[in-house]
C-alpha cells in the first residue's frame, strides 16, 4: 500500500514540475517560429530559461509608491497558475490529486491570479498601468462566461466537471465528431488566445504601451518580481495548450491504472502534442493583424456565442439519447 | 476683421526672383490682409521667421503657381501676429517669440513653445500648462517625452474619457539644438552640412533645397548631370522611406511579417546608396554647384536591377495587404483628417495627398529634372491611416517610374561647377521629401557667409493635424496613426 502512495505521490509532483520545466520552452517554439516565418535567425529555444535566469539575478525596483500588494502580487500570481496548471491531466488522467482538477477550480484560480494582477497594475498609480487594468477586466469579462460555458458543455458530455473524468470519458469512448465539441473547441482556442494575451487580442511583444494590454499592467515589474510574472505567463500558455490536449486530442494519455511504462508513453505524447501547439500558435500569430480594442467584444463575443451553441446542442443530443 | 488680400493682388505682375519667390515689402495693413488671406484659403501659409528686424512669411499660391516672399519691419519687434488670423501659424510664432524675442500682437496662446526653460540665462521656469478638457470621468495619460522604442522625443498629453481620446496636445522642443544659429555666420561648405543634418531621413531633400537656394542667391549654373543625380538619390531616398514606414505601420497592428519583407527592401536601397554614392542616406552629396560623387556605369546598372527589386516588393505588399482584411481593419477609418484642415495647414505630403490635397512640390512648382519627366500625382480622399499608406505605395511606383526615367536620360559630364563670385543675394527653394515639402531660405552675407538660413519641415504643418486625427479615436490605435504620420521632431525642432 505504502509504496504505491509514494509512487502517486511522486507521479503527481512530477506532473507540478514537468509543467513548469516545459514552460519556457513552448514559449520558445512560438517564438522561434515566428522568428523563423519572418526570416529571422530566432532566439534560440532555450532562450525563455535563460531571461528567467537572468531576471532571478537582478536587482528588482519598486516605486516609491508601491504599496504590500505590489510586492506580494507576483508571488501569489505564481503560486495560482502553477498549481492551477499541474492540476491540469497531462501524461496521465489518474494522478493522485485528480479530483482537485475541477474545471471549474481552474477557473477560479486563473480568476484569482488575474484579479491580483489588476490590482498590482493599478497600485503604483502610473497611466499605463491603469490603461492595462482596464482592459485586461474588461476581455476578462467577456472570456470568463464563454469558459463557463464550455465547461459545462464537457461537464454534460462526460457527467463531470473533473478534467480527469472528462479525458477518461474521450479516452473511452473515441467517439465521432460531435458538432457541439468542434463549437467548443473554436470558442475554447478563441480564450485561450485571449487570456494568454496573444495576437489578435494582445501582442506580446509589442513596445508600444498605448497599445498593451497584459505587459501595460506588469509594466513596473522588474527583477525577481517580473521573473515570477513571467514564468507565470508562460505557464498559462502551458496550461492553456494542455487543456486543450487533454479535451480533444487526450490520445497517448495514461489511464488511471497505468504504470511506469504508460507514464513515460503520455508524457512522451503530452510533450509533443504541446510544442506542436506552440508551433501552430507561432504561424497563427504572423498571419494575422492585431485587432482594435473595441473589437474585442466581438471576437469574444463569437466565444461566448459558439460556447451556448455547443451546450444546447449537447443538452438536447443528451435529452435524445437517454 | 481685416479684409483678406490675395497674393496674385499683392504681388500684381511684380517678377519673381530666379527662384520662383517674388519679395514683397509690406506694411502691417498688408501683413495683416496677406494672413487674413491665408485664412480666407486664398493662398497657402509656407513659412514665417525672423531675419534680422525683419519678420517674413511665404507664401504659395499652387493654382496660379505663385509663391512670394513678404517682409515686414517691425517696431521693436511687434507686429500683427498671423496667428490671430490663422491658426497653422501659431507654433511657428510662438518659436520665432522663443528664438528671436520677435512680440507678434494678438497672439492667441502665450505659452512658449521651444524654450522650456531650461537655456542658460533665460528666466523661464514657469509651469507649463496644457490645455483644459473638462467634462466627466476625463482623466490624461502622459506619454512621453522618452517613448518605448528608439525614436525622437516628444510629449503626448491625452485627455481620455475610458478609452476614448478626447484631446491630444504635443509638447515639442525637445530636440531643438540651434541649427539657425549654427548656420548664422557659417561657410557654404559647412551650411550644406549642417542642412543635411536638420533631419537625417530628408537629408537628401535637405542638401537640394539649401544648395538650391544658394545656387538661386549666386546665379549659379549646375551641369545637367548632377541634377538628374540630384533627383535620381532624392528619388531613392522617398523609397527607402516609404517602404519604411510601410512596414512600421503593419507592424504597429503586429503585422510582422510586412514589417520584416519591407525592412529588408529597405536594406537593399540603403545598401545600394552606399555602394553607389559612398552614404547609406547619401548625406552631404548634394553641394552647391552639384553633387560630390557620380553614378558610375555599373552604378547605373546596380540602381536599375535595385529598382526592378523594389517595384515587386511594392506589388507584393500590396497584394498582401489586400488580402488581410484583419489588417485593413487597423487602418481604414483609423485616425482621419479632414479636408478642409488640410487645406487650411497646407499640409503636404502623404498626409495631404490622403484627404484629396493635390499638391507636390515636384509638380506643383516643378524643379530639378521635375518639370519634363512623366510622373502622376497620387492622391486619395479617405485621410485615414489607410489612405496615406497607399498614397506611399503610389508614390514607391511614380518614383520606380521615374528612375528608370531619370537613368535614361544620364549622359557624361561634369557633376560640379566651379563657384562664381561671392556676393550678397539672398534665395529660397522649396523641395519635395518623401515626408512633403521642405522650405529652405537662405540670405548670403557681402563676405559669401551665410548671414541667415530658415529651414521649415514638413512636419511643422503636419504636427497639428495629428493632434485633430487622433480626436475620437481610441488610444490604443494612437501609434498607428503617429507612425502613418512618421512627423519629424528634428526637422520641426531645429
Amino acid at each position: 500500500m505504502t509504496p504505491a502512495i509514494v509512487v502517486q505521490f511522486l507521479a503527481q509532483g512530477a506532473q507540478m514540475f514537468l509543467v513548469l520545466l516545459i514552460a519556457p520552452l513552448a514559449v520558445g517554439v512560438t517564438r522561434r517560429v515566428k522568428a523563423r516565418l519572418m526570416r529571422r535567425q530566432g532566439a534560440p529555444l532555450l532562450q525563455g530559461y535563460r531571461d528567467l535566469a537572468k531576471l532571478v539575478r537582478k536587482e528588482s525596483v519598486l516605486a516609491e509608491s508601491a504599496s504590500w500588494l505590489f510586492r506580494t502580487a507576483p508571488y501569489l500570481v505564481f503560486a495560482l497558475t502553477w498549481v492551477a496548471a499541474a492540476l491540469v491531466p497531462s501524461f496521465a488522467s489518474g494522478l493522485m490529486f485528480n479530483w482537485a482538477a475541477d474545471v471549474v477550480a481552474l477557473v477560479a484560480l486563473l480568476g484569482a491570479a488575474r484579479a491580483l494582477l489588476a490590482l498590482a497594475g493599478m497600485d503604483v498609480g502610473t497611466s499605463f498601468g491603469g490603461i492595462g487594468s482596464s482592459r485586461e477586466m474588461m476581455i476578462a469579462t467577456l472570456a470568463e462566461p464563454a469558459m463557463m460555458l464550455i465547461v459545462l458543455t464537457f461537464a454534460i458530455a462526460a457527467g463531470t466537471t473533473r478534467l480527469a473524468g472528462v479525458a477518461d470519458f474521450f479516452i473511452a469512448e473515441p467517439i465521432a465528431v460531435r458538432v457541439s465539441l468542434a463549437l467548443s473547441l473554436v470558442a475554447l482556442v478563441i480564450v485561450a488566445l485571449a487570456e494568454n494575451a496573444r495576437i489578435p487580442v494582445d501582442n506580446p511583444v509589442t513596445h508600444l504601451e498605448l497599445t498593451m494590454v497584459h505587459e501595460a499592467m506588469v509594466l513596473e515589474y522588474s527583477g525577481r518580481h517580473l521573473a515570477l510574472i513571467e514564468a507565470a505567463s508562460m505557464l498559462k500558455l502551458t496550461l492553456y495548450l494542455s487543456l486543450l490536449i487533454c479535451l480533444f486530442v487526450p490520445f497517448g494519455m495514461a489511464p488511471a491504472a497505468a504504470g511506469l511504462g504508460g507514464w513515460l508513453i503520455g508524457t512522451l505524447a503530452w510533450s509533443a502534442k504541446l510544442l506542436l501547439g506552440a508551433a501552430l500558435l507561432g504561424v497563427w500569430e504572423v498571419s494575422i493583424a492585431k485587432m482594435r480594442v473595441f473589437r474585442l467584444p466581438d471576437f469574444l463575443g463569437v466565444a461566448f456565442v459558439f460556447a451556448f451553441i455547443a451546450i444546447l446542442l449537447a443538452y438536447l443530443s443528451r435529452g435524445a439519447t437517454v | 476683421m481685416t479684409a483678406p488680400l490675395s497674393l496674385a493682388a499683392a504681388i500684381a505682375g511684380q517678377a519673381a526672383g530666379p527662384d520662383g519667390y517674388a519679395r514683397l515689402e509690406v506694411g502691417e495693413a498688408a501683413w495683416e490682409a496677406l494672413a487674413a488671406g491665408c485664412a480666407a484659403g486664398l493662398h497657402d501659409l509656407s513659412a514665417l521667421w525672423a531675419d534680422e528686424g525683419l519678420i517674413r512669411m511665404a507664401l504659395s499660391d499652387s493654382e496660379r503657381a505663385l509663391r512670394a516672399i513678404a517682409s515686414l519691419r517691425p517696431e521693436g519687434g511687434v507686429y500683427p501676429s498671423v496667428a490671430r488670423h490663422h491658426a497653422p501659424a501659431l507654433r511657428l510664432e510662438r518659436a520665432m517669440r522663443d528664438l528671436y524675442g520677435m512680440r507678434p500682437e494678438g497672439l492667441p496662446d502665450p505659452r512658449p513653445w521651444l524654450d522650456h526653460g531650461r537655456w542658460p540665462g533665460r528666466l523661464n521656469d514657469a509651469r507649463y500648462e496644457f490645455l483644459p478638457a473638462d467634462g466627466e470621468g476625463l482623466h490624461q495619460v502622459a506619454v512621453g517625452p522618452i517613448h518605448a522604442s528608439i525614436i525622437e522625443p516628444g510629449h503626448f498629453r491625452f485627455t481620455a474619457n475610458g478609452e476614448t481620446v478626447v484631446r491630444l496636445e504635443q509638447r515639442l522642443g525637445y530636440v531643438h539644438k540651434g541649427i539657425e544659429v549654427l548656420l548664422a555666420g557659417a561657410d557654404l561648405e559647412r551650411g550644406a552640412r549642417l542642412a543635411g543634418r536638420i533631419s537625417g531621413d530628408s537629408t537628401v531633400a535637405y542638401g537640394w533645397a539649401f544648395a538650391s537656394a544658394v545656387e538661386a542667391a549666386l546665379g549659379w549654373r549646375v551641369p545637367p548631370r548632377a541634377v538628374l543625380l540630384r533627383a535620381i538619390m532624392a528619388e531613392l531616398e522617398r523609397m527607402a522611406h516609404h517602404i519604411g514606414d510601410v512596414g512600421a505601420i503593419c507592424n504597429d497592428a503586429s503585422v510582422i511579417a510586412i514589417h520584416a519583407q519591407c525592412a529588408l527592401a529597405r536594406e537593399d536601397v540603403l545598401a545600394i546608396a552606399q555602394a553607389c554614392f559612398g552614404h547609406r542616406l547619401m548625406m552631404d552629396r548634394i553641394v552647391p554647384g552639384g553633387v560630390t560623387d557620380d553614378l558610375s556605369p555599373e552604378g547605373i546598372g546596380t540602381v536599375r536591377n535595385l529598382v526592378g527589386r523594389l517595384d515587386a516588393t511594392r506589388a507584393e505588399i500590396r497584394r498582401v495587404y489586400d488580402s488581410m482584411p484583419s489588417l485593413q481593419d487597423r487602418t481604414v477609418t483609423t485616425g482621419i483628417t479632414r479636408p478642409e484642415l488640410v487645406r487650411q495647414y497646407a499640409a503636404g505630403g502623404f498626409v495631404g495627398r490622403a484627404a484629396g490635397r493635390a499638391f507636390d512640390a515636384r509638380k506643383t512648382f516643378a524643379y530639378g529634372p521635375y518639370g519634363i519627366l512623366d510622373f502622376a500625382l497620387s492622391t486619395r480622399t479617405a485621410g485615414d491611416v489607410d489612405a496615406r499608406l497607399m498614397v506611399r505605395l503610389d508614390e514607391i511606383e511614380e518614383s520606380v517610374r521615374l528612375m528608370s526615367q531619370l537613368l535614361d536620360r544620364l549622359t557624361p559630364g561634369a557633376i560640379c561647377s566651379e563657384p562664381p563670385a561671392l556676393v550678397a543675394g539672398e534665395g529660397a527653394a522649396l523641395v519635395e521629401a518623401f515626408r512633403g515639402d521642405v522650405f529652405v531660405s537662405v540670405r548670403l552675407g557681402s563676405d559669401g557667409r551665410l548671414a541667415r538660413v530658415h529651414a521649415r519641415d514638413a512636419s511643422s504643418f503636419q504636427w497639428p493635424l495629428l493632434e485633430a486625427a487622433i480626436e475620437g479615436n481610441i488610444i490604443a490605435d494612437f501609434p498607428i496613426c503617429n507612425k502613418s504620420f512618421n512627423c519629424s521632431y528634428s526637422g520641426h525642432d531645429l
